[in-house]
């Protein structure tokens, strides 16, 4: 089937992509980068383009709790918010998934005030880690569209029901022109089902949400979350395959590969970063290194033995993130991937870098310049995790 | 049977207890209920019992209004019947205080919906604390007397006059002492148009410390002694009040609550009343309850 391409901003392309999921109930409050994104959907609800209820609510805090009632009440849902605007969720994002509410929500990543920026990093999401929601983090433009039927088919899934999030970088890939194809509607009817939960806000059918749980049973209510989201480990690829099959796209499930299979060098990454990694490494190919990479998609659930097996081969990982936990110098993937290796025969050393805080750029010389470094190891120097590529006259 | 059924955890002459019964009892099995944290939402569901005849969710503190708003919201975009009444009922706590933005934002929207705040003044749930629903000098665990403290310093929010400021077609004050004029008032507030409000006086016999036989006497007691003014007012303007033939003396309603006890035994206590004294008196005359 021959698709037409048309250029647009990453943030429409990602309306787009809701409007063709057809959710019931939008509600969002807008912060920098993540303004295109619901400034589109308002205007295509104002054009009687889509047939939905926005709410312009009074705070973060209250779009996503909005959000719990109408999911409560049986509607498809979906917000967009970053930066503070997620932080200021952060209570209720633990309520949706404890209550299996499967919201879908973009996060248009975004650093963490003081000092205040807008620009991109992703230590908003990442943050987010432990609230039961699923991440999944996109590469490019096309891709953050995609995700979306993709994270409401999973989410929606009644062996899951977890709430999720599909980020995408702010401004690299919100604010960003690129040739997309826009999402058919007949392709996304066909790939993605009515949603239909079992249970709602029925007045014929009374049943309570959100109970007290004492020491009896609490436990019991998390190990569900748990094993959800195992379920999702397991149908995350079996979806991406079907979106695959419908729309003749993909993108990997769990993580995808790039110039793995002899690769003794390997970076892993999340998000935008990966593109400039993928020209880095062609460039690096062609010098005869041999350089490869893992890109983590699934980070919640983050996909333990996927990795452990893509890794079997490798000599040196370098882990890329676009976060800090401060206090451990180590940014979250880093130090999931360490973890994940240690139950394990692979004993292969682990190179956290710290770049792109804030929206610094990371350009294909820095990611060299890490590359070489990390090959200390290989004359036995032990290389540190650190935040790399500062400036010197301020660190 | 009332739709809220027995068998819940409620105190014996829990003011809460008697509010959830009175709200359903007037609005019937075609109603949600959204519930914040506290008193009422605890005991009313240790998983996995609940006692709510009608669908319920509790999700957070803060965010009843918001939920609830979200709830109407999505019946309308599935095309559910309209009859489908939507009533928030939430404590002083997380309605003065921590919901309040909450409130402000859903009432802005114009939701059709009914908030309704039990109001037993002060956080019942985690110890008697003080809220701002809490009154002048009483004594709570976060606002105790003390050799230099009469109690609570500060004034009791006025909320429906909040609300009103909001443009609510319909705000009215009730109490759980006068079951058929709260049960009438529910009734109303969720059968005008938009977003609704009653706030409802509960003494709390725990937290107020009195007999839990006396929960009913002690409401009464509000309302004689002007306390706790019973009116009604549409699209901002009061339409309606509930007159007082013979009004008490505040003290009536102070010495029988051992939160203002210390009133009459402090040195300088009995001087102090006169500014509740005079709280009462602006009441009768702001509603002209004489």
């Amino acid at each position: 089937m021959r698709r037409r391409m048309v250029v647009v901003e990453g943030s429409y392309a990602v309306a787009h992509a809701v409007k063709v999921c057809k959710p019931h109930v939008i509600s969002a409050y807008p912060i920098t980068p993540q303004t295109h994104i619901v400034e589109d959907l308002s205007q295509f609800v104002a054009d009687g383009d889509m047939n939905c209820e926005y709410m312009n609510v009074e705070s973060e805090f209250s779009a996503i709790s909005a959000l719990i009632g109408a999911s409560a009440a049986g509607a498809r849902t979906y917000s967009s918010t970053t930066s503070q605007g997620l932080a200021l969720m952060h209570e209720a994002l633990f309520n949706a998934s404890g209550m299996r509410l499967p919201i879908v929500m973009t996060v248009v990543n975004r650093a963490l005030s003081a000092p205040i920026n807008i620009w991109n990093d992703q230590q908003d999401s990442i943050s987010q880690r432990d609230t039961g929601w699923i991440q999944l983090y996109a590469e490019d433009v096309q891709e953050s569209a995609d995700m979306l039927p993709q994270v409401y088919k999973l989410a929606e899934d009644e062996e899951i029901l977890l709430p999720a999030m599909a980020c995408m970088d702010g401004f690299i890939l919100s604010h960003v022109y690129e040739p997309v194809i826009l999402l058919e509607q007949s392709l996304t009817d066909e790939f993605l089902p009515p949603y239909s939960p079992e249970f709602t806000l029925d007045t014929k059918n009374p049943v309570s949400f959100g109970a007290l749980a004492d020491p009896s049973t609490y436990t019991e209510f998390r190990y569900k979350q748990e094993k959800a989201m195992g379920v999702a480990l397991e149908k995350i690829e079996e979806i991406a395959k079907e979106f695959k099959d419908v729309y003749g796209r993909y993108y990997g499930g769990l993580i995808d590969e790039y110039a793995l299979d002899d690769a003794e060098i390997v970076i892993m990454a999340m998000g935008s970063v990966i593109g400039t990694v993928k020209d880095t490494i062609d460039e690096l190919r062609s010098e005869g290194e041999p350089v490869g990479l893992l890109k983590v998609r699934s980070f919640r659930p983050f996909p333990v033995d996927a990795i452990r097996s893509a890794l079997k081969n490798a000599k040196i990982v370098i882990t890329i993130d676009k976060n800090i936990s401060i206090g451990k110098n180590e940014g979250a993937l880093c130090t999931e991937v360490k973890a994940c290796l240690y139950n394990t025969d692979l004993r292969i050393p682990v190179i956290g870098v710290m770049l792109g805080f804030g929206g610094r750029d990371i350009p294909m010389s820095t990611i060299k310049k890490v590359i070489n470094k990390a090959k200390l190891v290989e004359k036995g120097i032990y290389v540190e995790s650190e935040i790399a590529d500062l400036r010197e006259d301020m660190a | 049977m009332s739709l809220l059924k027995p068998g819940h955890r409620g105190c014996a002459g829990c003011c809460d207890a008697l509010a959830g019964k009175f709200v359903l009892d007037a609005l019937g099995e075609n109603t949600i209920v959204v519930s914040p944290t506290g008193c009422l939402e605890v005991f009313t569901t240790p998983y996995p019992e609940s006692a709510w005849g009608v669908p319920w969710i509790h999700s957070l503190f803060e965010n009843a209004a918001a939920v609830a708003s979200g709830v109407e919201v999505a019946l309308k975009a599935l095309g559910k019947k309209n009859d489908i009444k939507i009533v928030a009922i939430g404590g002083d706590g997380a309605t003065l205080d921590i919901g309040l933005q909450a409130i402000s934002g859903a009432f802005e929207r114009g939701h059709n919906f009914t908030y309704i705040c039990v109001d037993n003044e002060a956080y019942m749930n985690t110890g008697v604390q003080r809220s701002g629903g809490t009154p002048l000098y009483a004594s709570t665990t976060t606002s105790p007397a003390g050799k230099v403290s009469f109690g609570n310093p500060q004034h009791k929010k006025n909320m429906p006059a909040i609300i009103a400021a909001h443009g609510s077609p319909y705000v009215a004050t009730a109490s759980v002492a006068y079951a058929p004029d709260m049960i009438r008032k529910v009734k109303k507030a969720a059968d005008v148009k938009g977003p609704t409000y009653v706030h409802v006086h509960a003494p709390c016999c725990t937290g107020w410390r009195f007999e839990g036989s006396k929960t009913i006497e002690v409401g009464k007691l509000a309302v004689e002694t002007a306390m706790w003014p019973l009116y009604e007012m549409e699209n901002g303007v009061v339409t309606n009040v509930r007159k007082l033939k013979n009004r008490k003396p505040v003290e009536e309603y102070l010495k029988a609550q051992g939160r203002f006890k210390h009133l009459f035994t402090m040195q300088g206590g009995l001087e102090e009343i006169k500014k509740i004294q005079a709280i009462a008196d602006w009441n009768v005359k702001h509603f002209g309850l004489e």
